[in-house]
């Protein structure tokens, strides 16, 4: 089982190319996959499909994705923070699917449970519904919406063994539990990599079977974006 | 704070019972969690997958794996739990979340809001609003009554694209307290000082006024 640990970043997304569907953890800065997003840069393939809630900042996260105009079209639930982002969707360069947030996490929880669609009020009577079925259960509209799977799912854990077995801290789970079910590839980065039966079963928040790559990532950067403090009394 | 968000801030907390599950937007609604009462147990969700907010950070103690839906570094409050976007949102959807305080840039007298998009300026995404407005228990939404124009912000029908269709409760402004009932807008409370017809005045939504209105 020890063969989906791997030691290089490039070793890691060697086998993504251009035009893939990348579906990637994180919710603002924190808990994103940090080393692979720069292996990616790296690697450099283009036309990228990204499914993600956010997407960075100008010269961080998925960002970086960004200003090397690797990204063809994000899928995503806000994209505020990016100038550089603003700049490439006015030209047209990038294509944008704004989902609310709850319907983004839940089309990648259903894509990876084998779900391909399911019904939600989230966007009944706004634009977002355009095109969408609608139908009425006890008398109210929902919209259907689709289960979204990846070519590959990049996933930041806090600990992982070597089969796989994650878990993650604090709010930096937030969405790569279900995007590590969501990738027809998943490679996960961590700050540490054990043996296998080091980690609690019990604690085990994503399974290894979900995981087919682990990488154990070194001086973690873990950028914050709002530092926000209270005087002490 | 100015004195307008001051005032709005204030009467919102009023929502906020003991025992209470609450989601408090990005931006104003924010500043709500300084005045819940010392005594109340009151756990804050936060959408990214917090329930529990606790307080800022003191300087040096910012953990980056700790943050709300805002970004910004926070602590858990005793008690808290940490969970997935998913779990986040099922418990939104669900309607586990009694209450949620959302700003608002538009309300409509059929109770739609529009929060999502600023005219002009780029498109930015809804974030987990559109999910919040049909899933929480209640919706209050919180804004002030007129625009830097001096237009009414409380609408016959929302201008914006809107985030949700039907979906709030009540509306609190620096003027009144509006909720949105089957039988249409009704204007249930005046701010301290605030006349009947001032509302009247700085409102372009139809509304009734209740029988037993607060002042």
């Amino acid at each position: 089982m020890s063969e989906k640990l791997l030691h290089s970043f490039a070793d890691a997304v060697a086998d993504i190319q251009d035009g893939a569907t990348l579906i990637v953890g994180g919710f603002g800065l924190c808990g994103i996959p940090e080393k692979l997003i720069m292996a990616l840069r790296d690697r450099g393939v283009k036309d990228l499909t990204i499914v993600s809630n956010n997407c960075g900042v100008d010269d961080w996260g998925l960002g970086l994705l960004l200003a090397n105009h690797q990204i063809k079209k994000m899928i995503s639930s806000y994209v505020g923070e990016n100038k550089i982002f603003e700049q490439q969707f006015l030209s047209g360069e990038l294509e944008v699917e704004l989902v609310p947030q709850g319907t983004l996490a839940e089309r990648i929880r259903a894509g990876g449970a084998g779900i391909p669609g399911f019904y939600t009020a989230a966007g009944v009577g706004t634009a977002i519904a355009d095109g969408k079925e609608v139908k009425e259960f006890n008398g109210k509209p929902y919209l259907l919406e689709r289960g979204i799977v990846g070519d590959f799912a990049l996933v930041k854990a806090w600990k992982a063994d070597e089969y796989g077995n994650l878990i993650y801290r604090k709010t930096a789970r937030n969405f790569n539990p279900l995007v590590a079910t969501a990738g027809k590839v998943t490679i996960a980065e961590v700050e540490e990599v054990v043996k296998v039966g080091e980690l609690d079963p019990n604690s085990i928040h994503t399974p290894g079977v979900y995981v087919q790559r682990v990488l154990e990532g070194q001086d973690y950067e873990k950028r914050i974006e709002r530092r926000t403090v209270r005087k002490a009394n | 704070m100015g004195d307008v968000r001051q005032l709005i801030v204030q009467r919102a907390v009023k929502e906020i019972q003991d025992g209470m599950n609450v989601n408090l937007g990005i931006g104003m609604p924010t500043l709500i969690a300084n005045e819940i009462p010392a005594d109340f147990h009151v756990m804050l969700q936060s959408e990214n997958g917090l329930l529990g907010i606790g307080p800022f950070p003191l300087e040096g103690q910012e953990d980056p794996d700790l943050i709300n839906a805002g970004k910004e570094t926070v602590t858990e409050a005793t008690g808290a739990s940490f969970f997935d976007s998913a779990e986040s949102f099922a418990m939104i959807r669900g309607g586990h979340i009694d209450l949620a305080i959302l700003g608002g840039m538009e309300v409509s007298e059929a109770g739609d809001l529009a929060n999502w998009m600023i005219p002009g300026k780029m498109v930015k995404g809804m974030g987990g609003a559109m999910d919040l407005v049909v899933g929480a228990k209640r919706v209050v939404v919180i804004m002030e009554h007129v625009n830097k124009h001096g237009e009414s912000k409380v609408k016959q029908s929302c201008t914006l694209p809107l985030t949700g269709q039907g979906v709030v409760h009540r509306l609190i402004t620096e003027l009144a307290v509006f909720d949105f009932t089957p039988a249409g807008m009704v204007l249930v409370e005046t701010q301290s000082g605030v006349t009947v017809e001032h509302v009247k005045q700085n409102t372009e939504a139809s509304f009734r006024v209740a029988d037993h209105l607060l002042s």
